[in-house]
């Protein structure tokens, strides 16, 4: 196990690079000169060249082809990328064009609100999914089925942004039990220790500020938990479903255990395994899903912030945004490798 | 022989969407302590979905038992409550499938198959059922069974699967063992050994046991009492000798002229019963045989044959014309 853990650890390596290289080139796709963003449409080519010379703008995407014909090696491969690529090995993710702030300090601040937001949503859909797709699978056909799986068709197809808007005119407008977005009211102060706000008030004791944040929070995290509530579901109830089917399901109904232990130990830990690739998968589209999320709720996440830097074209923060989501989902894709191996013993790791 | 267990008019249908298959139908007969029964008949006969619906493991819907009793220590199994016939299953009467690749939980140790199995019938705490399961293990023939039990099914062969089955089956030393064709999907060498370790166990334990094939070799073999099914019907029920020397159905005929002899001559094509069963939705209003039957008549074709008693008083067949064909009046 260890030996594999390390082997898959070592192979995230290339992906990674793989990775910046495709954040790299997608961003010098996209038409627009950051320069000019920057300065507005009037700004004199004086001053765009200097802020393009700043950036490193005016360096070659990858490799200098008129530096090697000056035989000059080391401009050869002086170009943009490599520029990236070398403040990556340093941790430093640049700083924000317009703000002038390094993309990481803000990435450390606005981060947290991402995973609390994501890691409720997950939750809330662990939580409905498989007991509602264990419920569908052990009374199927009923009317509970037939509620469950048209319930979850509609959650598979509900566009986010407009379960987001239903929720607030709902919720915030019309019955006025829930704020329309944010993270906190103004005036409520948690100390902050992981900046997970519902966590910190708990540890810290702060029962009003639990409170106050739970009151934020449901709303987006309900919006963003839907999809994969009903994937889940959906999901759980078709492979719980394939293995009732199975003999060793009749063996053990033959031991004279009762239909609960069958269900839950016999049945569950068999039907885990593509549930649980579904989850990896989810988890991907939630951070995804946030970007939508967080701008419908104004939540001072990093979708939100990564939004607003694509229509500035602040290229430092959408690739140190792009390279966080995709070594977090890298890193769950390999929980979700190894957690086959625990719940399978047919699949050997070595 | 005391009596064990008692079937009267067993139903069992099944509603599909081609309509209602009538599986098993009305299928009485009675077993002693400690008899071997051998239930034989071609696939889709009914033998499996009769023993199924004794352990009350149909599924319902789209399963049903629909009329019946089956009596077994003095209760009826067809009316105990769910918590009564879990007490039955896996303590009373036990089960040994046909697939042992697919009858193990593959996510689960051996040991904690058979264990499982242990602390739930008897009083014994883990360690106890452990050392238990591994004697379980040894008792079926399994070497170093201690180290065994740490296995996962995928680490078994088909025959020690099957063996680890029936070490399952036998743990809370059952009343009746229900083995449906267990030695189908294994090899010849070990369908024997599987065989000759049942036997062995009956004779040990002194348990009953029901042994559901399409072989009539091992329970010519083995079994006390043969039923032959057809199409949801014992058509015929006797002593091994009174089915294989003094036949009397023209079915268990058919299904004896299908085996090769020692001495047919090199080339001799094998016999078969012309035609299929009778389809389960449609079934025929007379005898169930009619159109396959080299002897069938007009009564045949609108009245069910009662199974009555053919010479002696445990052979019983459910023929119009057995007398005439025993007295050799019609080919």
């Amino acid at each position: 196990m260890g030996r594999y853990i390390l082997r898959r650890l070592l192979s995230v390596i290339p992906t990674l690079i793989g990775v910046t290289l495709v954040i790299f080139l997608f961003q010098r796709l996209i038409p627009g000169d950051p320069a000019v963003a920057m300065l507005g449409e009037r700004a004199t080519e004086e001053n765009i060249a200097r802020i393009r010379e700043q950036f490193g703008l005016d360096r070659p995407s990858f490799l200098d082809r008129d530096a090697l014909a000056e035989g000059n090696l080391a401009g050869f491969f002086d170009s943009q990328y490599s520029r990236y690529f070398g403040r990556l090995m340093r941790f430093d993710l640049g700083e924000s064009i317009h703000r002038r702030i390094p993309v990481a300090e803000t990435l450390k601040e606005r981060f947290p609100a991402t995973l609390e937001l994501s890691l409720l949503s997950m939750s809330i859909a662990l939580l409905i999914g498989i007991p509602a797709g264990i419920a569908s699978a052990s009374k199927r056909n009923t009317a509970l089925d037939g509620v469950t799986m048209v319930g979850s068709l509609i959650g598979v197809s509900m566009p986010i942004f407009w379960l987001g808007i239903m929720e607030i005119m709902l919720f915030s407008v019309f019955l006025k039990w829930l704020p329309t977005g944010g993270r906190l009211p103004t005036g409520v102060e948690i100390q902050s220790i992981t900046n997970l706000l519902l966590l910190d008030s708990l540890l810290t004791g702060n029962f009003a500020g639990f409170v106050a944040a739970l009151k934020h929070i449901i709303l987006p995290a309900v919006a963003l938990a839907t999809i994969p509530a009903a994937i889940i579901t959906r999901m759980t109830r078709s492979s719980m479903l394939d293995v009732l089917q199975e003999d060793y399901i009749r063996t053990a109904t033959a031991k004279g255990l009762s239909l609960r232990i069958v269900l839950f130990r016999h049945a569950l830990k068999n039907a885990f395994l593509p549930v649980i690739t579904i989850i990896g998968i989810q988890a991907g589209t939630l951070l995804a899903g946030a970007v939508l999320t967080e701008t419908i709720f104004s939540w001072p996440g990093i979708g939100k912030w990564v939004y607003d830097s694509i229509l500035g074209r602040d290229y430092p923060i959408v690739q140190g945004v792009t390279l966080l989501i995709s070594i977090i989902f890298l890193f769950v894709n390999l929980v979700v490798d190894l957690s086959y191996a625990i719940l399978d013993p047919r699949i050997s790791l070595e | 022989m005391d009596g064990l267990i008692k079937l009267e008019n067993l139903r069992t249908r099944f509603h599909t969407e081609d309509g209602i298959v009538n599986a098993v139908n009305g299928v009485s007969y009675e077993m002693a302590q400690g008899e071997v029964l051998g239930v034989v008949g071609e696939s889709g006969c009914g033998k499996s979905v009769h023993a199924l619906s004794i352990m009350r493991l149909i599924q319902i819907p789209p399963g049903e038992i629909y009329d019946g009793e089956i009596w077994f220590d003095g209760r009826d199994l067809l009316t105990l409550d769910e918590k009564e016939i879990r007490q039955v299953r896996g303590r009373d009467i036990a089960m040994v499938f046909q697939d042992p690749m697919s009858s193990l939980n593959p996510v689960y140790t051996i040991g904690f198959q058979i264990v499982e199995a242990l602390t739930l019938h008897t009083d014994l705490n883990k360690k106890a059922a452990k050392e238990r399961a591994a004697e379980l293990l040894s008792l079926v023939g399994i070497p170093e069974p201690e180290k065994r039990l740490d296995n996962y099914p995928h680490q078994f062969s088909g025959g020690m699967r099957q063996r680890a089955m029936i070490a399952m089956a036998l743990s809370c030393e059952p009343k009746l063992l229900i083995a449906d064709e267990p030695t189908t999907a294994l090899d010849v060498t070990i369908q024997a050994q599987i065989v000759d370790l049942v036997i062995r166990l009956k004779e040990e334990l002194g348990m009953a046991v029901m042994w559901i094939t399409h072989d009539l070799g091992i329970v010519a073999e083995m079994a006390h009492k043969i039923n032959v099914m057809y199409a949801g019907y014992i058509i015929e029920r006797g002593s091994a000798q009174d089915i294989f020397k003094r036949t009397k159905h023209p079915y268990t005929m058919g299904l004896l002229g299908s085996l090769p002899k020692i001495d047919d001559a090199p080339g001799t094509k094998l016999f078969s019963i012309p035609g299929l069963p009778p389809d389960l939705v449609k079934l025929p209003k007379g005898c169930p045989f009619f159109a396959r039957c080299a002897y069938r008549k007009e009564q045949c074709k609108t009245e069910m044959p009662p199974l009555e008693e053919a010479e002696n008083e445990s052979h019983i067949v459910a023929c119009w014309r057995w007398r005439e064909i025993q007295a050799g009046e019609i080919q």
